[in-house]
């Protein structure tokens, strides 16, 4: 947040202290792409940092990972993710594995839903408008549950489904690929 | 200091104190020299030519050329045409519109020729355009621009295949600092809530003769 | 007023969002088309973006090449440091030939520079002759697109302003119509006119030749039939040889409108006898652009060829429009440009009206890595507002946040203070009306509060 908000000096600080507390890791997990990204940029790719769809079918070489998740879901991908960390079809592979999952693609699924960072805050405007268009894309799949690599995108989408009292959920990649049967999620 | 010493002392500067990106590799140029079509390169331009909604006259001969001429000034009423200085005798309908060789130079009299007929320098396929160099066979830059028709006469052999063989045969005429207009299509604009309107300043009716030689 | 403030009532023009909702899908969508045409689009990218920086690392002498070989053709070449002199350069032309009229085709450069007004005020008419143009300068407008300026008027706001201007109340409101209608007002100047006004796509050092790329036809007019002509062309538009445009040719039209070449491109050299105009003059512009040369990252933005495929794509812009921008430069482009042009002195607010989602920098046929700028030109607008004394509160909340999170106790406390304050403010297990910064959130969403538990605290409670 704080290197693209224009705060470098802060950033840096961060991410050098961040390099400090995992230095021992043989392997750094994360659930957020964009997290992933902005480290990547700062310290280089030496580090033993992964998203978590890359940890998995890099890393592991794993796409089933057993999950029952029998919703229909719809996946977004985000802006970070596909763009920048070049994800590819990595969520999807993993999505279609689950079992009883209904996997649909939103509309004009490449276009930015909104969240952008500090950019929901200093443009709420603009923000609220291309989540509300997102959001229009997802309702015409029917889905019930929206999931991403990134749970800020998710909030963003979350908070306004909760505004509008919408029965849809949305749901981090993580929690629905660690759903097993008899202990369906949220 | 002149504004001129002005500027480049700032360029310099400028150039000083930012290390420049990538100063010391030269120009990739990996894109493709040659735009080869699968179909003949003659096929290829009439289907683009069409696209732009010119209207396309396949002919095999001199004499055809002529006729096509005579056919589309009669439909479209034209009494004069402005004619450039290098187009053949041969391709001159023999009657019923007369062919102004060399026609006075003032924008008022360009203006009251019913249209323009033209060879051109060269044409490519890849885009539908014609390229006019300002020579004998293309004329004037005012005689392809106010008559509201023109009439391009392009011989198969003068097709090439894409924008870089193009550049490269122009060249010569660049060089002797001849004006080059390329034309691709009758003037349009979608300025009117995105809605295309063929026509406005330019020649809003193209004819292309397309002369296919032997092959 | 900052992009905040203008986006948010653009937005609340319905008529403004559904036009330009409509027209930049439609550009993106023949943009995608044509652009698939060709199987070695990424490498024309790639000499696109290596021709432009070669140019640009070399440009005292590409600038000193340009001006010998076009006066050598028979242009005059003049030198303007910034706006306000280019105007006068090309008033007092005007004044040396008694001349009280100018047809102009359709330059951002001039738009830049304000020349129609500055034209004005020494007491001569700079008519605009592209349709959209005149559109926004009958309607004493500004433009909304750098490639479809009125696109914010409909057909019965353009009937409208044109009957009031000059045509009878007959005209109907059918687009061709109303083109047939500008077509011969505008035909009239054409044949008459004296002096034509051009900006320029390229100019060629090579050959001292310049390139005008369009559509109507109103280019060739300004720039052949008058007896004297005046092109404005930014330091930028330079390109080292004619065997550059084999590239620029390729990449500039389909990214543009779509099309695999426009209607119309000229490519003319100083004089020629016989043909054109017999005085041509060349007003070469810096106003600005040698700041951007400075920078090493936000000099990427001077490859630019105007094609507006950022524009099309940008999902802020095709929300809010370019007036929401503040400047003839909107968008993207306009979001790196415009406060590099202006030492940071306006558009400080442009390079956070964006998301980064990098939808423009898929699309730049001159591969510009625009989201790197705005990152870097963030951090510069922080600089200079910090040492301009502004926006205290936020840099106090970023660098509060920084020492939270840089202190493991620090930390933890933050997120035992965080989870106090949510009981505080939420209700149903959510909060609807934050604090502060945060409530610029709350306003159209709802937010969870920080969870009752830590992962650490839960997976350590699993272990058990």
């Amino acid at each position: 947040m704080h290197r693209n908000t224009g705060y470098d000096r802060e950033a840096s600080i961060l991410a050098e202290r961040w390099q400090r507390v995992f230095a021992d890791a043989d392997a750094i997990v994360s659930p957020s792409a964009s997290c992933v990204v902005t480290l990547r940029e700062t310290l280089g790719d030496e580090i033993p940092l992964y998203e978590l769809t890359e940890f998995l079918t890099d890393r592991l070489g794993v796409e089933d990972v057993g999950a029952h998740y029998p919703r229909r879901v719809a996946y977004h991908p985000t802006c970070h993710s596909i763009r920048v960390l070049g994800v590819g079809d990595r969520a999807t592979r993993l999505l279609r594995a689950v079992r009883g999952l209904d996997l649909v693609k939103i509309p004009r699924e490449q276009e930015c839903c909104g969240f952008g960072g500090t950019f929901a805050v200093k443009n709420p405007a603009v923000s609220e408008a291309m989540g509300s268009d997102k959001l229009a894309a997802v309702e015409s799949t029917g889905a019930e549950v929206i999931t991403a690599l990134d749970d800020s995108c998710l909030m963003h989408l979350g908070g306004m489904l909760d505004r509008r009292r919408s029965p849809t959920q949305t749901v981090h990649i993580a929690e629905i690929l660690g759903t097993i049967e008899g202990a369906e999620g949220p | 200091m002149t504004a001129r010493e002005v500027v480049l002392e700032r360029v310099r500067a400028a150039l000083a104190s930012a290390s420049p990106a990538n100063s010391h590799e030269g120009v990739p140029r990996s894109y493709r020299q040659q735009h080869e079509a699968s179909t003949d390169r003659a096929s290829l331009f009439a289907d683009r030519v069409s696209d732009y909604r010119a209207t396309i006259h396949r002919v095999g001969s001199a004499g055809e050329v002529a006729a096509a001429i005579a056919g589309v000034s009669q439909i479209e009423g034209i009494r004069e045409l402005g004619v450039a200085p290098g187009v053949p005798e041969e391709w001159l309908p023999a009657s019923n519109v007369a062919a102004v060789r060399c026609p006075d130079p003032s924008a008022a009299s360009a203006n009251r020729l019913g249209g323009a007929l033209t060879g051109c320098a060269l044409a490519i396929a890849e885009t539908g355009t014609i390229a006019l160099d300002g020579g004998a066979l293309s004329g004037r830059r005012m005689l392809t621009l106010i008559p509201d028709l023109h009439l391009c006469v392009v011989a198969s052999d003068q097709i090439v295949g894409g924008l870089p063989e193009a550049i490269g045969a122009l060249r010569p005429a660049v060089a002797n600092g001849m004006p080059i207009t390329f034309v691709s299509g009758p003037s349009a604009t979608s300025d009117i809530e995105l809605h295309r309107v063929e026509g406005v300043h330019g020649p809003r009716r193209l004819h292309v003769i397309l002369l296919r030689g032997d092959e | 007023m900052s992009f905040p403030q203008r986006a948010a009532s653009a937005l609340a023009d319905e008529q403004l969002r559904r036009n330009l909702g409509n027209a930049t899908a439609t550009i993106t969508q023949r943009r995608a088309e044509a652009v698939a045409e060709l199987p070695d689009w990424s490498q024309l990218r790639a000499a696109g973006a290596a021709i432009k920086d070669q140019t640009l690392n070399e440009l005292d002498q590409e600038l000193l090449r340009f001006e010998a070989n076009a006066e050598a053709a028979g242009a005059k070449v003049h030198w303007a440091r910034d706006g306000d002199e280019a105007c006068r350069i090309v008033a007092e032309l005007m004044h040396a030939r008694k001349a009280k009229s100018a047809i102009k085709v359709k330059s951002l450069t001039t738009d830049e520079i304000g020349l129609n007004n500055a034209l004005q005020e020494a007491g001569i008419e700079a008519v605009e002759t592209d349709l959209a143009e005149l559109i926004v300068q009958l309607g004493n407008d500004s433009q909304s697109h750098i490639l479809v300026p009125a696109i914010h008027r409909n057909r019965s706001q353009i009937r409208e302003l044109f009957v009031r201007s000059f045509a009878g109340p007959e005209l109907t409101d059918d687009p061709a119509d109303l083109a047939e209608a500008a077509r011969l007002f505008l035909r009239k100047r054409f044949l008459e006119a004296g002096v034509g006004i051009s900006g320029a796509n390229f100019g060629i050092a090579e050959t001292g030749s310049v390139c005008v790329v369009e559509s109507e036809g109103n280019g060739r007019m300004c720039t052949t039939l008058p007896e004297l002509l005046i092109t404005v062309m930014g330091i930028e538009k330079l390109i080292p040889s004619w065997r550059d445009l084999e590239v620029f040719m390729q990449l500039l039209p389909r990214s543009a409108t779509g099309e695999r070449m426009s209607p119309y491109t000229t490519v003319w050299t100083g004089v020629h006898a016989d043909d054109g105009p017999k005085e041509f003059h060349i007003v070469l512009l810096d106003n600005g652009r040698t700041d951007v040369l400075a920078n090493e990252v936000g000099r990427q933005a001077l490859r630019c060829i105007r094609c507006s495929a950022c524009l099309n794509v940008c999902p802020v812009y095709s929300r809010t429009g370019g007036h929401a921008y503040g400047s003839i430069y909107p968008g993207p482009i306009g979001a790196i440009l415009v406060p590099q042009l202006s030492r940071l002195e306006t558009g400080r607010s442009l390079p956070f009206a964006s998301t980064l989602c990098g939808a423009c920098e898929d699309v730049c046929p001159v591969k510009i890595e625009i989201p790197r700028i705005l990152v870097e030109l963030r951090a510069e607008v922080v600089r200079y507002e910090r040492e301009h004394g502004q926006q205290r509160a936020e840099r106090g909340a970023m660098r509060g946040i920084k020492v939270v999170f840089a202190g493991r106790r620090r930390y933890e406390a933050g997120q035992r203070a965080g989870r106090i304050a949510g009981r505080l403010f939420s209700r149903r297990g959510k909060i609807d009306r934050a604090p502060g910064p945060l409530r610029a959130w709350t306003a159209s969403r709802s937010m969870k509060p920080v969870a009752a538990e830590t992962f650490r605290r839960w997976w350590r409670r699993r272990e058990r």
